[in-house]
């Protein structure tokens, strides 16, 4: 609940520091070949935000990030990223951005801490400065008791917290973080996702991730991007994508005892339905859609006519149902332009 | 642009400017794991014993004919470029231009594939640094474990020299292997730049080493055959020659085998660790020793780096072309395969 009440006041006072922008794109396209990765991408990144960047693989999320970094040149199309254009100069916006790989990898031979002070050194940095907030870090990440140890036998999610202390290393004001979650384990992921979000709202940093599973960063940020195929389909709140997709169609799922033909025409009977169909696995489960309105209507007359309600659940208020069924939107606006 | 809000208690590091340098902190980093590497160990190991067994071999030779070689100028130095006539075992030189591409390979062939596959690339990539300093750290690094290596050998090689004969050295004759050892470099540095070249183009690291180690070979085998049959054909030799159809094939042989960086490290060492040595060209040879002008004398040091310049400069000129490759193939690379 605390933690709740802090995120809420760390919005609003991000809010009021009048919108600064962090990481901004117009238009921003790349193409190898045929295959276009990153299709006119439009976004605008606030400073303090947490910022998702969803969707499955290869929907061009990494493209995306290594073009904010100058690691990759645009086709076409700019981006602004802390006031500066990463592919004019690429060193000023690398002295400002921490990055954390998809997949991360350290020097195995040498030990968390050696790998975070080559990454201090590589930046420039003062080596006994470096050095008291190379410790505050890796404690900060939980690695404290396990700094002088070889990364070879780190675990995974040992890696994967390592590579968020280096990311902050050079003190960054935006990190940029690709899949910080995938192929840890939940105790692990819980972990990485609590120190980002500490990040944004302890000391103001802007973070960028990406993600191919909603289901576990949708609670740390405060905006989301689907993504597919190099384009987004949808951006904003968690809340308001749910709102926008569902629009005035509803699915509820209706549990009813009774006999199949009974129910069958009772529901079709209710003013509105436009489709009813049962579940395969349970005789007593039905899909019903139709307007807003049969959610009151099914109730009040299924009870009219004496039959119980076991359940009533709208489809598609689960996260992941919300993410496919944008897919699926895609693939149809493809399929019908095709 | 940071907003730093309420007690932080991460210190913030002092905010020095990234290094206009680079590279120098990716060749510390990258000479401070070779230094305490196995591979290191074992390199000294397998370039080490021959080249012992090549000066103790030239070493013993030399004091069972103490009396006839007694006062051949340059004595020192000249016992690393010859061999025991009638022994297999080559000469110091000879051993350090078989083995020592070895060096070079060793240092260089899982230079960029290996951080890809340990994926540390796009980590080092993304510090505020430009991407050729990662290739000119890494090159620069290879050159000085190498030189590590061959600088301590060739101390191992002068120390037994010393110690078996008790000849006197004088300042010319440490300029000579002063001289030839900026020479053995760039040979060894036109190793490693090949097999950083492999390690670019060459995704997974064994497969770069074979290839590396497969121009070795060739380069070492298998050049002299080749070389052979194309001038025999360019520059006939029949039966019935004359003197001027040999020396022509001699010369056409001598000429491309100069595309080996081996041939031209082999006849710079020639000029440079032997005084007397006044030409390693057929045409010349045999034209002096026609006409008997073939006049014994010793040559002051400038004299035979004059003699050596064509060489030395061509082989520069290989390692930096080989280098620039390397450097072009890894500056157009993607991040991602």
């Amino acid at each position: 609940m605390a933690r709740k009440r802090a995120r809420v006041g760390r919005a609003a006072s991000a809010a009021e520091a009048g919108q600064e922008i962090a990481i901004q794109t117009h238009r921003l396209t790349k193409a190898y070949g045929e295959l276009i990765a990153v299709d006119n991408l439009n976004l605008t990144i606030r400073a303090g935000e947490i910022f998702g960047l969803l969707g499955p693989n290869g929907a061009g999320k990494t493209t995306t990030i290594l073009m904010l970094l100058g690691l990759s040149e645009p086709t076409s199309g700019r981006a602004e990223v802390v006031g500066f254009d990463p592919t004019r100069e690429p060193l000023e916006v690398k002295r400002r951005v921490g990055y954390l790989p998809d997949d991360v990898g350290f020097y195995g031979g040498l030990s968390g801490r050696q790998n975070l002070r080559y990454t201090a050194a590589l930046n420039g940095l003062d080596r006994s400065a470096s050095d008291v907030r190379i410790g505050d870090l890796l404690e900060q990440v939980g690695l404290d008791k396990a700094a002088d140890r070889p990364v070879e036998e780190y675990s995974r999610g040992m890696r994967q917290r390592l590579g968020l202390a280096d990311a902050l290393v050079k003190d960054p004001s935006i990190v940029i973080l690709d899949e910080p979650t995938a192929s840890i384990d939940p105790a692990g992921v819980t972990d990485v996702l609590a120190i980002i979000e500490a990040l944004a709202r302890d000391r103001g940093v802007t973070v960028l991730l990406s993600s191919h599973l909603l289901h576990q960063v949708h609670q740390i940020c405060d905006r989301v991007a689907i993504f597919n195929r190099g384009r987004i389909l949808a951006q904003g709140k968690m809340a308001d994508l749910a709102e926008s997709l569902a629009g005035d169609q509803l699915e509820l799922e209706v549990g009813i005892d009774g006999p199949v033909e009974t129910v069958e025409a009772a529901l079709r009977a209710v003013p509105g339905v436009v489709k009813v169909t049962r579940d395969p696995h349970d005789a007593h489960l039905w899909r019903v859609s139709g307007p807003q309105s049969i959610r009151n209507h099914i109730a009040t007359d299924l009870a009219a006519r004496g039959m119980g309600i076991r359940q009533l659940r709208r489809v598609g208020d689960e996260l992941d149902e919300i993410y496919l069924r944008y897919f699926q939107r895609d693939e149809g606006d493809r399929d019908h332009a095709a | 642009m940071t907003t730093q809000p309420d007690a932080v208690a991460v210190t913030r590091p002092i905010p020095t400017r990234p290094p206009r340098w680079g590279w120098r902190v990716v060749a510390a980093k990258e000479f401070s794991d070779g230094i305490l590497s196995v591979r290191l160990f074992i390199l000294i190991l397998v370039l080490g014993l021959p080249a012992v067994l090549a000066i103790y071999s030239t070493a013993a030779f030399v004091g069972n004919n103490a009396q006839t070689l007694n006062g051949v100028p340059g004595l020192f130095v000249a016992m690393f470029a010859h061999q025991d006539p009638n022994s297999q075992i080559p000469s110091f030189v000879e051993m350090i231009a078989l083995l020592g591409p070895l060096l070079g390979i060793a240092f260089g062939f899982d230079a960029v594939n290996g951080e890809r596959s340990d994926r540390t690339l796009p980590r080092l990539i993304a510090q505020p640094i430009h991407r050729d300093a990662v290739i000119i750290g890494k090159f620069a690094s290879g050159l000085a474990l190498m030189g590590l290596v061959l600088g301590a050998v060739t101390l191992l090689a002068s120390g037994i020299a010393f110690w078996s004969l008790g000849v006197t050295v004088g300042p010319d004759e440490v300029a000579r292997l002063l001289a030839w050892f900026v020479v053995a470099l760039a040979y060894l540095g036109f190793w490693l730049a090949f097999a950083m070249l492999c390690s670019v183009v060459v995704r997974r690291a064994a497969t770069s080493a074979l290839a590396a180690i497969a121009l070795w070979i060739v380069f070492t085998l298998f050049a002299a055959l080749l070389v052979g049959i194309v001038a025999n054909f360019l520059s006939p030799v029949p039966a019935n020659a004359t003197t001027d159809q040999q020396v022509a094939n001699a010369e056409l042989t001598a000429e491309l085998q100069r595309i080996s960086p081996g041939t031209l490290y082999a006849e710079a060492s020639q000029y440079l660790l032997d005084p007397t040595v006044q030409s390693v060209d057929v045409g010349q040879l045999v034209a002096q020793q026609s006409n008997n002008r073939a006049i014994p004398s010793v040559l002051p040091l400038d004299q035979s780096l004059l003699l050596a310049w064509p060489q030395v400069v061509a082989l520069i000129a290989l390692s930096v072309g080989c280098f620039g490759l390397a450097y072009v193939a890894f500056m157009r690379q993607e991040v991602r395969a």
